[in-house]
């Protein structure tokens, strides 16, 4: 789905968010008050630049909306890789940006993240996946790697891994099988503004993922082996 | 262990495995392991691929005291499928950050030797990362201090790079690399031209702990001895670093400096002489000793 038929569609009352070089900033109208909303469109690879300029957005909602939800729209191809951002620390910017999404939560920011095109490792940990609640649209691609890529670096025949995604949610891509894990909560259906209205609001209790993906059998061992740890 | 040569010039960071250097960092005697070998809580993913598995899936971890001070530690092992994170082994770090949210170590250590998520469990292992990443933060907020130690052979890359710069502070030596994507991954996607990986100094001026050290990404270079990071991280544990909209808003300032001042730079060395390093080129030759004489006062933003 385009940008502007998805910010339609969310806020038929109305928004304000801005397009500039593929970074998504402002805010949208809803029964519920207003929510700020930041992203970025086309697959947008994060570097340095989209990183610090996702922070600084992050850190002007802090400063002139309190509390405000906020509203992360994840279309991204991952991390920007070349000689100049690792030069740069490109690490130190992905991790200033989880910082200040953290810090708003601390704040008691709600953070809503929500997968309308493509969502990829690097790009997606320090962005999306710090979310309290992570939703998508249903053609939305959720994925680390795809399955030919993984063959060839860890040297194994692409026949095994196909006939593995069968049974297992741990290699292949797909929304669904990041669902069974705990690392994605809901595929959102029409119309999109109610999906987000029933969200709006929600109280969450610290990190439930490896929680969800234990119930869901998706993932076993996860929850177990951290809450042993945890406690003794 | 009846490897002499560690007697007499102290023991290597570098060459070191997981627990030998968990055994030299903290007070001798105290490391009290969680879910040892013992236990052999393997992965549940590698078997099925026909891969060798590890009863402690590549990571330890425990409690114990350095200097007196109570602490948790968690060292990766770089000799299991590089220190890379699956599902088991994030939950054990994880599990740990948030032990002690409600333990209150002085410091929580992480030993850091990974090249990120392990592909073999790709999906879990980059959600293990996630969930990684916010116990840590969570465990900074709640007031104690994270520190991380890098210095391995396979260095800290991947969502393990991210986590590095969630910290408090890193000790990084000489050999230490810290970054996101491995020069490999670079060139087998961008190409040679961008980035030629068996350029060993060109690795080194890009990734390696003098040019970390210089950015400002970590905030001690010691010599490759365990000792050293010893004494570093005693330096380390008073010093908190709190996480507010004042000192992010600080951090971002640094940052959009930097790419204001040395984004057009593509080369370790252009940097450090944009930093006024008269004669940049000696850097990488330099022993520490010499090297934070020459830089005294430089970078570090």
């Amino acid at each position: 789905m385009n940008i502007e038929t998805l910010l339609n569609e969310l806020f038929p009352m109305g928004h304000s968010v801005k397009n500039t070089e593929n970074i998504l900033s402002g805010s949208g109208m809803t029964t519920k008050g207003d929510i700020a909303v930041m992203g970025t469109t086309d697959h947008l690879a994060i570097g340095v630049e989209t990183a610090l300029a996702l922070a600084a957005v992050t850190l002007k909602v802090l400063q002139n909306n309190p509390g405000q939800p906020i509203l992360l729209l994840v279309d991204t191809q991952g991390q920007r890789l070349s000689l100049q951002n690792e030069l740069l620390g490109i690490n130190g910017y992905l991790a200033h940006l989880a910082k200040c999404l953290e810090l708003a939560r601390q704040r008691g920011h709600q953070l809503i993240c929500l997968v309308y095109g493509e969502a990829v490792s690097g790009g997606f940990l320090s962005f999306g996946m710090m979310a309290d609640e992570i939703h998508t649209l249903p053609d939305a691609k959720v994925r680390v790697m795809n399955l030919p890529a993984m063959a060839r670096i860890t040297k194994l025949p692409l026949e095994q891994l196909e006939e593995l995604s069968l049974n297992s949610p741990c290699f292949a891509p797909g929304v669904e099988n990041f669902i069974k894990l705990g690392g994605i909560d809901t595929v959102w259906q029409q119309p999109l503004s109610e999906q987000l209205l029933e969200v709006i609001g929600t109280k969450h209790d610290g990190d439930q993922r490896r929680h969800n993906g234990f119930v869901r059998q998706g993932r076993n061992f996860a929850f177990p082996v951290a809450q042993r740890v945890k406690g003794g | 262990m009846s490897d002499l040569s560690g007697i007499q010039r102290g023991h290597s960071y570098y060459e070191a495995d997981a627990r030998q250097r968990i055994s030299h960092l903290l007070d001798p005697g105290s490391f009290q392991e969680i879910l040892g070998p013992a236990e052999r809580l393997t992965s549940p993913h590698l078997e099925p691929l026909g891969q060798p598995c590890s009863f402690n899936d590549g990571i330890i971890i425990g409690s114990g005291s350095l200097n007196g001070l109570k602490v948790l530690v968690a060292s990766q092992e770089g000799g299991f499928m590089g220190g890379a994170v699956g599902e088991v082994h994030g939950a054990k770090l994880t599990g740990l950050l948030e032990r002690a949210q409600d333990e209150r170590p002085s410091a929580v250590l992480l030993l850091l030797e990974s090249g990120g998520v392990r592909l073999h469990e790709a999906n879990a292992g980059l959600i293990a990362i996630s969930e990684v990443i916010r116990a840590l933060l969570a465990t900074r907020f709640a007031g104690t201090p994270v520190l991380g130690l890098i210095g391995g052979a396979y260095g800290c890359f991947g969502g393990m790079g991210i986590v590095a710069r969630c910290c408090d502070a890193l000790i990084i030596n000489e050999e230490g690399r810290l970054g996101l994507s491995g020069p490999d991954v670079i060139e087998t996607t961008m190409g040679v031209e961008e980035f030629d990986s068996n350029d060993r100094a060109l690795v080194w001026r890009t990734l390696g702990g003098k040019h970390r050290y210089l950015l400002g990404e970590v905030q001690c270079l010691v010599e490759d001895d365990i000792n050293a990071f010893r004494s570093a991280v005693i330096n380390a544990i008073p010093t908190v670093h709190p996480l507010s909209l004042e000192s992010l808003q600080q951090e971002h300032l640094r940052l959009a400096r930097r790419l204001a001042d040395y984004g057009h730079c593509r080369d370790g060395a252009e940097i450090w002489s944009e930093m006024g390093i008269n004669d940049p080129h000696k850097l990488p030759l330099m022993d520490i000793q010499s090297f934070m004489a020459t830089v005294a006062d430089k970078g570090q933003e």
